[in-house]
């Protein structure tokens, strides 16, 4: 090999240096060798056997014992080396690894991946973002010509690559349903099965899904254990719960869920949300429901997509920027 | 063309044995300091191995000739367990011996060839080669 040779002479030079001046510069030009050689991925043994060659050319004399020593040492050395190459190699592992999750989470982005849907007298605004690399949250939209735009927000109980698995099922048994069935307690009750023959015990789902009749503006919604949403009522200017009962989908088979409605006037709006935005701790704990509900109001007069993407950026800062949980936030206001 | 020698690994005295066998043929056919270190490194491991899993075993050393290359081969034989996922044993971070922890991945690393054969109950066979440059 052409390149350790040059890389002994560099070592001999640096020694021969060192042993006439022992001085701070040749000791840094040893630091910047040993920068070279883990560059080169020169293993501890090699570097043992560089100082013995040097030292037999720079001084030959030396009685056997010393030579000896070095054997030793070479030994020694080997086993460091041993174990230097099973780090390099697990660190080419962790790279792959890392490769692969951003794969499987663009993946995960086209699987999952929903547009909001353009509604005259009808805006919306949506953000998800995951606290790891994949997204144990999940929100889809389905616009049904005239007559309904449905929405979904689902969660996980947990996240990282088991919950956006999970998810990737619950989109394709939605997908799959029938079209007539767009009814809320009948999509929460037949994902309850699904999820109950398919899914691992130790996992839970909680889902929102809403049919917002465009004709008669009337949300019609069931919640599976899911985090209540908000209705802000323009004429009261109050928040109030989107309050739905309902178990958690597949904890029981023969679960049913209830069907509420909501009547939506102009100015109205509905707020939807994971519970990656109420469980945001920061410095003096979670969130209040209060406290996201004054963060809505400083923003109230901006459109949906504003006002959610100003609440992202203000829990996330309040966070320092640490997200610990997946967040969805839907905000859907009526304008005419 | 071949000429073997064996070692029986019995106890931990007989890794010695077997690395000063492999350490006396590298030597002859001119491996260089750092590579007889690897070599014996690999000796150990492999003969450590038969004597913590399969109680008994075989570690041989062939001389190799082929196309002009010389090389040395290390042939350790057990007839103990066997290894019932040998993907998972050649993964990092699966240590066989504890001792050093890279065990047979880190094996095949210092040497240039490496195979293994093992079935559940009848025995494991690792060969591994070193070739000179």
């Amino acid at each position: 090999m052409d390149f350790s040779k040059t890389m002994e002479e560099k070592y001999i030079d640096i020694l021969k240096q060192f042993m006439e001046s022992q001085s701070e510069q040749s000791l840094y030009a040893g630091q910047q060798f040993s920068r070279l050689a883990l560059e080169q991925k020169i293993p501890p043994e090699e570097i043992v056997n560089l100082q013995k060659s040097a030292m037999q050319k720079l001084m030959p004399d030396l009685p056997d014992e010393v030579w000896h020593s070095y054997d030793i040492l070479l030994e020694v050395m080997t086993a460091y080396g041993f174990a230097f190459r099973e780090y390099q190699s697990l660190i080419d592992t962790q790279k792959e690894f890392k490769n692969e999750m951003e794969i499987a989470s663009s993946v995960q982005e086209t699987l999952l991946g929903t547009s909001v849907p353009t509604v005259d007298g009808l805006e919306i605004g949506a953000i998800s973002v995951p606290a790891k690399q994949m997204n144990g949250d999940y929100f889809h939209f389905v616009h049904d010509g005239d007559h309904s735009v449905n929405v979904a927000i689902a969660d996980v109980i947990g996240k990282g690559i088991p919950a956006a698995l999970c998810m990737s099922m619950i989109k394709y048994a939605m997908d799959s349903l029938p079209e007539y069935r767009k009814d809320p307690s009948a999509v929460l009750g037949s994902l309850n099965r699904v999820v109950e023959q398919n899914v691992d015990d130790s996992m839970f789902i909680t889902m929102f899904y809403g049919m917002y009749e465009l004709k008669k503006h009337i949300l019609h919604f069931a919640s599976a254990g899911h985090e209540p949403g908000f209705f802000y009522s323009e004429r009261l200017g109050e928040f109030l719960d989107l309050e739905a009962r309902g178990l958690l989908l597949g904890v029981d088979k023969g679960a049913s869920y209830k069907r509420y409605e909501q009547q939506v006037e102009i100015g109205d709006m509905i707020i939807l949300m994971s519970d990656g935005v109420t469980e945001c701790r920061t410095d003096e704990g979670f969130i209040e429901r209060e406290t996201l509900i004054s963060f809505i109001n400083n923003y109230i007069t901006l459109p949906p997509q504003e006002i959610v993407n100003k609440i992202f950026r203000d829990l996330e800062k309040l966070q320092h920027f640490q997200l610990r949980d997946d967040f969805t936030l839907i905000i859907m206001k009526r304008t005419k | 063309m071949e000429i073997q020698s064996c070692v029986t690994i019995l106890n931990e005295w007989d890794i010695v044995a077997a690395r000063q066998l492999g350490r006396n043929v590298a030597k002859e056919l001119g491996f260089g300091t750092v590579d007889q270190a690897r070599i014996t490194t690999a000796i150990s491991e492999l003969a450590r191995n038969i004597y913590l899993y399969a109680g008994q075993g075989q570690l041989c050393i062939d001389r190799l000739n082929e196309q002009g290359k010389t090389g040395l081969r290390i042939i350790a034989v057990d007839e103990g367990p066997g290894i019932p996922d040998i993907r998972k044993v050649m993964e990092d971070g699966f240590s066989t011996s504890g001792g050093l922890g890279a065990g047979l991945p880190g094996v095949r690393r210092l040497m240039d060839d490496f195979d293994i054969d093992s079935n559940p109950g009848e025995g494991t066979d690792i060969r591994a080669t070193k070739w000179l440059r």
